[in-house]
């Protein structure tokens, strides 16, 4: 019994460091977060109690929250449209070529593997222009005879389609890397079954392709929509915000952060947060919805 | 005949395809490095479209030296390396224990690390920042700490589903050979896991070379500073000078993209382990 007792302690004692630094730095910073949002702090006095003040400065009195928001969730848009489907479309260019597949997994990886830091401040290096036309990028096109296209790529009309296209750039590798793996796992019998049985591409590619890779559609959405909610240094690097023009909720919690507001971020971390699981939670519900009408089965 | 022209020409327009997206992701890059070797008049006069005239390694000689990028990058060298021990250890510590130990509470612990992973923190950085500043930690121990609480509950994930593959012959004959559960961790079951720990030591490593917002907020002394707050406090501070911020990006950029090429099956399930987990 008493070997028995010994045992379960030493077995729990293997846990416990993980448990230690899991509740310092996850459990008790989660509900420090609602406390923090709750009080008035600025790291020099001590902290005070402001009741809901925090939330309806956010939600009502400040004039950039909901503007940070919407260029959330432009960028958001952008990286769900046009950064998915085209990596779709690699992902399906990559399964059907028989060459070269190797070397194309490893060159669209590359972006995501770099830092935020470094992509947004090349790209800043290779798009900024004192005087418009004095720049790379612009020069670039130049050359290739491209010259009716030059404009300040960062001036106040497009900074915010830049940022979000910067954006699907860098993101693009990691949603095909995820569909190309999907692809790959639907076995090679069922298109020939359905060859045989005088399917045409269309046919396979709606009947076949598209139903089996709807659980990693869903799940590339779902993570899209939360990792570029939450992305802010590559804009940070790129643009330093754009005076609103392009800054996202995350980066107004950090300048807060550094502005000592501290009760105004936690309660700006708890709005986005709650948005963001409502978000995912309709998505991931939507997506059971479609796995149920398309009949396959939940994985 | 006609049958096969066509599967040739589709495979052609593919390529192309294909083709132009590579060279979207692979010229910026060659840019960078060729403008890092470029005198800042050579560079004014092409903006860095034609090839450097010679390898100067003038700019790195001041980014390196004067600019104090060898101590960013030491910096992040040692962040990355005390943080990705301490998870490796930590975590297969717990995964073992949850794979192949019993104690009470296992279970509710286990769905406690689980459910960490699924809930979206945008301001975990808030109250952490808070509580190392309450603890006065904000210093290189914080930073390593709060870091390796980061990919934590991933990489135990991880680690305890290939635990869970395993078979337990082998632990058996090293129990009856006289082994305590803790040798065994050690002598069996992490040589046994070695394929998920080489995932685990990426992913974490990456997560931590590649981090900026905390080291931003901790590190406002540049002796302390990781590469990435070093090339932005840099970047801002010298706009102008292109060449120098090439240098400074190829620095930063170079050691990981030659490493990825090198293991860059191991970078790409590291990356998308957390896809996997969703």
């Amino acid at each position: 019994m008493n070997g028995k007792l010994r045992d379960k302690l030493t077995s729990f004692a293997f846990v416990w460091p993980a448990l230690l630094i899991f509740s310092i730095f996850y459990i008790y910073p989660f509900f420090y977060t609602f406390i923090l949002s709750f009080q008035e702090y600025d790291f020099i006095s001590s902290p005070q109690f402001v009741g809901l003040s925090n939330f309806r400065e956010v939600l009502f009195g400040d004039k950039e929250w909901w503007p940070s928001m919407y260029n959330g969730a432009f960028i958001t848009f952008w990286a769900l449209t046009f950064q998915n489907i085209f990596a779709f479309m690699l992902a399906l260019a990559v399964d059907k070529v028989l060459r070269l597949k190797k070397f194309y997994r490893v060159v669209f990886f590359i972006l995501p593997v770099l830092s935020e830091i470094i992509i947004g401040l090349l790209m800043k290096q290779l798009l900024i222009s004192e005087p418009v036309g004095r720049d790379v990028f612009n020069q670039f096109l130049g050359r290739l005879g491209m010259g009716f296209l030059v404009q300040d790529w960062l001036g106040t009309d497009r900074v915010r389609l830049i940022t979000a296209l910067v954006h699907c750039w860098k993101g693009f590798g990691w949603a095909f890397v995820i569909l190309l793996a999907g692809l790959q796992s639907i076995p090679e019998q069922l298109y020939e079954a359905a060859r045989i049985d005088g399917a045409n591409a269309w046919h396979s590619f709606t009947k076949i392709t598209v139903p089996l890779v709807m659980p990693v559609i869903t799940l590339v959405i779902v993570l899209t929509i939360l990792g570029t909610m939450q992305a802010f240094a590559m804009i940070l690097a790129l643009t330093g915000g754009a005076g609103g023009l392009t800054e996202v909720p995350v980066m107004r919690i950090y300048n807060h952060l550094r502005f000592s507001l501290v009760g105004l971020a936690c309660a700006e971390g708890v709005i986005l947060g709650i948005v963001l699981i409502l978000v995912s939670f309709t998505m991931f519900f939507i997506s059971k919805k479609i796995r149920e009408k398309y009949g396959v089965l939940p994985s | 005949m006609y049958y096969r022209a066509k599967k040739i020409i589709i495979l052609v327009i593919l390529h192309a395809f294909l083709m132009s997206v590579a060279l979207s992701c692979i010229l910026p890059f060659l840019w960078m490095v060729n403008v890092s070797f470029k005198t800042q008049s050579e560079f004014d006069s092409d903006y860095g479209l034609g090839l450097a005239h010679a390898f100067n390694v003038d700019n790195y000689k001041v980014v390196f030296f004067e600019e104090g990028f060898w101590l960013y990058f030491l910096n992040s060298v040692f962040y990355t390396f005390v943080t990705v021990i301490l998870i490796v250890f930590v975590s297969s510590l717990s995964a073992y224990a949850f794979s192949r130990l019993d104690f009470w509470g296992k279970n509710v612990l286990f769905y406690m690390f689980l459910a960490a992973m699924m809930i979206p923190l945008p301001a975990g950085f808030v109250p952490v920042y808070v509580l190392l500043n309450k603890f006065h930690l904000v210093n290189r121990t914080g930073y390593v700490f709060a870091m390796s609480n980061m990919g934590l509950s991933l990489s135990m994930y991880l680690l305890k589903t290939f635990f869970d593959q395993l078979p337990r012959d082998l632990e058996d004959a090293a129990r009856i050979d006289g082994c305590n559960k803790l040798q065994i961790w050690w002598n069996v079951g992490l040589p046994l896991v070695a394929p998920a720990l080489a995932v685990v030591v990426i992913f974490n490593a990456l997560n931590v070379w590649n981090e900026f917002v905390l080291a931003s907020l901790l590190f406002t002394d540049y002796s302390f500073m990781p590469l990435q707050v070093g090339l932005m406090e840099f970047a801002n501070k010298m706009v102008t000078q292109h060449t120098l911020i090439m240098a400074a990006l190829t620095v930063a950029a170079l050691p990981i993209i030659l490493l990825y090429i090198k293991m860059q099956k191991h970078f790409v399930k590291g990356l998308t382990a957390g896809a996997v987990v969703g």
